[in-house]
C-alpha cells in the first residue's frame, strides 16, 4: 500500500518573479513513492525553478507543495527531507571528500563511528572506495559528480533532486552515469526528480516525464507515451526528430498535409485543422510513382545506424531516416503507413507559414517581396550601404541560415476571384468549406503546398479558383533559429 | 638586434637592480658592520636588548594589530552585506568606501584631526586611540575590497548545498562562507597590518609623539646612525618575511583571487 501513495504533490504551483516574469505557471504534479520523474524542456522553461521550489531555495508565489500530505512549501531547505545534486556539483572546496560527504551527518550529530561507516558505504555505492582523504580539486568531473551524488544520498533523503547533473560530462561518461543512476535508483528505492534538457536522457532513465515549455506543463506521461503520442506540436518537436506538418482532415480517417493525401488511424471529423507528426524513421523512400508525395533529395548524411535523408517537397523539407541511401538530386517518392502518422488537433486556425529571405535581404513569399522591416525583426541588426543585413556581430546574415515564419489570422485574409489582381499574394483552390455560425471557414490549397484557412462571410463554392490577399499590416513575423 | 619578449623585461631588471637589489646589499652591509666597517652582530644584539627599540617594536605591533582587528570587524560585515545583497546601488556603496582613497592622504588625516580635536578637546588625551582611528580610516578600503571580492565570487550554490544538507543560515555562513572567504581576509590583513607597522606619518599628523618602527628608523638615520637604523630596517623586513610566508601557506589551498588592489 505504501508503494502506491504519492510522496509529493505540487498543487497549482506558480512562481512569478519581481519583474513580472512567470517562470512557472499553474504546475500540477503527483509523484509516487520510488518513482523516477524527469522535468524535460528547453532552457528557461521553468524546470529548474520548479526543482528549486521543491528543494526550498525558491518559494512559490501561489500553490501548495505537499510532502507525504503535509504542506512544506514555506519550509527552509534544511528542514526538508530532500537533498539535491547540483548542476555544477557544488562540492565544498575547503573540505576533503570525507568531510564533504559527512557534512550533513555531522550536522545531525551522529556518532563518529556511524558517520565513518555511512561514508564508507556510500563511497562504495558510487565506486569511489578509499577516496576519503582526497581533496576535491584532485578529482575529475565524473568523480566529483559521484561525490556530489554520494553527499546527497548519505543523508537518506525521501526525495533526491538532480539538477542537470550530467550536463558537464562528456558523452561517454554521461551514458555510463545514466545507467548507473538508473541502477542506483532501482537499488535504493528513493524517489528521484531529475531535471534535464536532453530528451534522450529523459527517455532512457525516467518512469515519468514532465515536458515543460515557457513555465507550463506540456505533457506528463511515460517515455513511450511522450514519444509515440505527443499531445501538441511542441512536445512532438522537442522529443526526438520529427516532421511536423499543418494540415486538414479530408475524411474521417484521411488527412491532407505536405501536399499529399494520407490515410491515418486517428478518427477526427472531416474539415478539422490538424497538425500531423511523422517520425523520420516512419517515412519510406519509394519510386516516385508509388509515393504519396514526392520530392528532390537535397542531402544525405551517414549517421552510423542509418542515413539521414533530407527531401525537398514543394515548400516542405522532409527528414527521413533510412537504412538505404539515396542519390542527392534524384527525385524520390515518399510513403507513410497509417500508423506512422500521429494526428493532433490544431489549437487554433491561425495560419503559420515559412517565408524566405531573398538575395536582396528582403522577405519574400511566392516570389513576391513583403513589406516588412527585417532590421526590427532581427535583434541588433542593421543594413549596410549595399542594403545587406548585418547582425549584431557585424557579419552579413546568410539568407539560408535564417528562418522566418509569418502568422496571420484567418479572418484577416481576403479572397478575390480576380487572381491577376496585383495585391494577390498567392492563388489556390477551395478544397473545403463549412459554415461556422456567422461566417464560412474555407481551406484553400495552393500550388506551393501551403494550405490557408480563410474566414469569409460570403459563400464560395468547392473548387473555386481564388486569389488570396494578405494585408501587410496583419502579417506578423517571427524568427526561428 | 633581435627583439624578444625578454627585451621588454630589461627596464624592469635595471630598475630592480638599482633600486631593490643594490639598496638591500647596502642595507645588509650597514646592518652587520660598525663605524669602522668591521663585521659585527652588535647592532642586532643592541636592538633586542635596548628597551627603547623593543618598546617601539611592541607599540608598533599593538597599533598594527588593533588597527587590523578594527578594520576586519568593520570590513567583513560590510563586504558580506554588499556581496550578498541584491541592491542595485551596490557599486555606488562600494564607491563610497573607495573614493576616500582618491583624496590626498594628508588632507584626509588633517580633516580627521580637526574632527577628533572637536570631539576630544585635545588630541593628547588619547594618542593610541587616535592613531588607530587614523590608520583604520586610511586602510579600511584595503580590507573591504579583497574580502568583498572573494565573497562575491563564491559560488552561491555552495551555501545552497550547505542549506540543503541540513545547515541553518548561521551554520552555512560559518561552515562555508567564512572558511571560503579566508583568502580575502588574509590578503586584507597583510595589506593593513604591514603598512600599519610603519606608517608614522599618521602618528605625526595626529600629534602622537610615540615612535613606531617607521619613525624609529627615521630617527636613527637623522642622527647619522646608519648601522643601527639599517639593523632595525632589517628586523622589520624579517618580520614582514615571516608574516608573508605564514599568510601564503594559508592561502595556498584556496587561492581564489581576492587581491584587487
Amino acid at each position: 500500500m505504501e508503494n502506491t501513495e504519492n510522496i509529493i504533490e505540487l498543487k497549482s504551483i506558480s512562481r512569478t518573479f519581481a519583474d513580472g516574469f512567470k517562470a512557472v505557471e499553474d504546475f500540477n504534479l503527483e509523484v509516487k513513492r520510488g518513482e523516477f520523474v524527469t522535468f524535460l524542456g528547453p532552457s528557461g522553461c521553468g524546470k529548474t525553478t520548479t526543482l528549486r521550489m521543491i528543494a526550498g531555495f525558491d518559494l512559490p508565489t501561489e500553490g501548495q507543495i505537499l510532502l507525504d500530505g503535509k504542506e512544506i512549501s514555506k519550509l527552509p531547505p534544511n528542514e526538508r527531507p530532500i537533498n539535491t545534486v547540483f548542476q555544477r556539483y557544488a562540492l565544498f572546496p575547503h573540505m576533503n571528500i570525507f568531510d564533504n560527504i559527512a557534512f550533513g551527518l555531522k550536522l545531525k550529530k551522529l556518532p563518529k563511528e556511524e558517520i565513518k561507516k555511512k561514508v564508507k558505504k556510500v563511497l562504495e555505492l558510487v565506486d569511489l572506495e578509499g577516496f576519503e582523504k582526497r581533496s576535491v580539486s584532485t578529482l575529475s568531473g565524473g568523480q566529483q559528480q559521484r561525490v556530489a551524488i554520494a553527499r546527497a544520498l548519505v543523508n537518506e533523503p525521501e526525495i533526491l533532486l538532480l539538477d542537470e547533473p550530467l550536463g558537464a560530462l562528456d558523452l561517454k561518461m554521461r551514458k555510463e552515469m545514466q545507467l548507473e543512476l538508473k541502477a542506483m535508483h532501482d537499488e535504493l528505492g528513493i524517489t528521484f526528480i531529475y531535471v534535464t534538457h536532453d530528451q534522450e536522457e529523459a527517455l532512457t532513465m525516467s518512469d515519468k516525464i514532465v515536458v515543460m515549455n515557457e513555465g507550463k506543463i506540456q505533457q506528463i506521461g511515460t517515455p513511450e507515451d511522450i514519444y509515440n503520442e505527443p499531445q501538441n506540436a511542441f512536445v512532438a518537436d522537442f522529443i526526438g526528430d520529427s516532421n511536423i506538418f499543418n494540415g486538414i482532415m479530408t475524411g474521417s480517417m484521411t488527412a491532407r498535409f505536405a501536399g499529399g493525401e494520407f490515410r491515418c488511424v486517428d478518427d477526427v471529423p472531416e474539415g478539422t485543422r490538424i497538425t500531423a507528426v511523422v517520425r523520420p524513421e516512419d517515412i519510406e523512400v519509394v519510386p516516385t510513382k508509388e509515393g504519396q508525395i514526392r520530392g528532390k533529395v537535397t542531402s544525405v548524411i551517414f549517421k552510423g545506424i542509418h542515413y539521414e535523408i533530407t527531401v525537398e517537397s514543394g515548400r516542405y523539407e522532409v527528414v527521413i531516416q533510412s537504412t538505404k541511401s539515396a542519390d542527392v538530386g534524384s527525385e524520390v517518392g515518399m510513403k507513410v503507413e497509417p500508423d506512422g502518422i500521429h494526428i493532433m488537433i490544431a489549437e487554433d486556425d491561425t495560419n503559420i507559414f515559412p517565408v524566405d529571405m531573398n538575395k536582396r535581404h528582403r522577405l519574400e513569399f511566392n516570389g513576391q517581396e513583403l513589406d516588412t522591416s527585417l532590421t526590427q525583426l532581427i535583434k541588433g541588426s542593421h543594413r549596410n550601404e549595399n542594403h545587406e543585413l548585418i547582425n549584431e556581430n557585424g557579419e552579413v546574415i546568410d539568407p539560408d541560415k535564417i528562418h522566418v515564419f509569418c502568422t496571420i489570422e484567418p479572418e484577416d485574409i481576403r479572397m478575390t476571384d480576380d487572381v491577376d489582381d496585383e495585391q494577390v499574394l498567392v492563388e489556390g483552390t477551395i478544397s473545403n468549406l463549412f459554415y461556422a455560425g456567422d461566417h464560412y471557414s474555407y481551406v484553400v490549397n495552393t500550388e506551393i503546398g501551403q494550405d490557408f484557412i480563410v474566414y469569409d462571410e460570403y459563400l464560395w463554392n468547392m473548387g473555386d479558383r481564388v486569389g488570396l490577399i494578405l494585408p501587410s499590416d496583419k502579417m506578423r513575423f517571427s524568427v526561428k533559429k | 638586434m633581435k627583439f624578444s619578449r625578454k627585451t621588454l623585461g630589461i627596464p624592469y631588471g635595471v630598475f630592480l637592480t638599482l633600486f631593490v637589489v643594490a639598496p638591500m646589499i647596502v642595507l645588509f652591509y650597514y646592518a652587520f658592520t660598525n663605524g669602522q666597517g668591521v663585521f659585527t652582530l652588535r647592532n642586532l644584539t643592541d636592538f633586542f636588548t635596548d628597551p627603547n627599540t623593543l618598546g617601539t617594536l611592541f607599540y608598533s605591533l599593538a597599533i598594527a594589530l588593533t588597527t587590523t582587528v578594527v578594520c576586519l570587524l568593520i570590513a567583513y560585515p560590510v563586504a558580506y552585506i554588499l556581496a550578498t545583497s541584491k541592491l542595485k546601488a551596490k557599486s555606488v556603496i562600494i564607491m563610497i568606501f573607495v573614493t576616500p582613497m582618491w583624496i590626498n592622504f594628508s588632507l584626509r588625516i588633517t580633516a580627521l584631526k580637526e574632527i577628533l580635536t572637536l570631539i576630544e578637546g585635545n588630541l593628547a588625551y588619547y594618542p593610541f586611540l587616535n592613531s588607530v582611528l587614523g590608520m583604520t580610516y586610511d586602510f579600511l578600503p584595503f580590507m573591504i575590497l579583497p574580502i568583498y571580492n572573494t565573497i562575491v565570487k563564491l559560488d552561491h550554490s555552495l551555501t545552497e548545498a550547505a542549506r540543503d544538507l541540513g545547515a541553518n543560515e548561521r551554520g552555512a555562513f560559518l561552515k562555508v562562507t567564512v572558511p571560503l572567504s579566508l583568502p580575502g581576509v588574509v590578503s586584507g590583513i597583510s595589506m593593513v597590518f604591514l603598512p600599519a607597522m610603519t606608517n608614522y606619518v599618521v602618528l605625526d599628523m595626529l600629534y602622537n609623539s610615540t615612535y613606531i618602527m617607521g619613525s624609529l628608523i627615521g630617527s636613527y638615520f637623522a642622527a647619522y646612525n646608519w648601522h643601527g637604523g639599517s639593523m632595525i630596517a632589517l628586523v622589520l623586513l624579517g618580520i614582514i618575511c615571516v608574516f608573508t610566508l605564514l599568510t601564503d601557506s594559508g592561502e595556498d589551498d584556496a587561492r581564489t583571487g581576492g587581491a584587487l588592489l
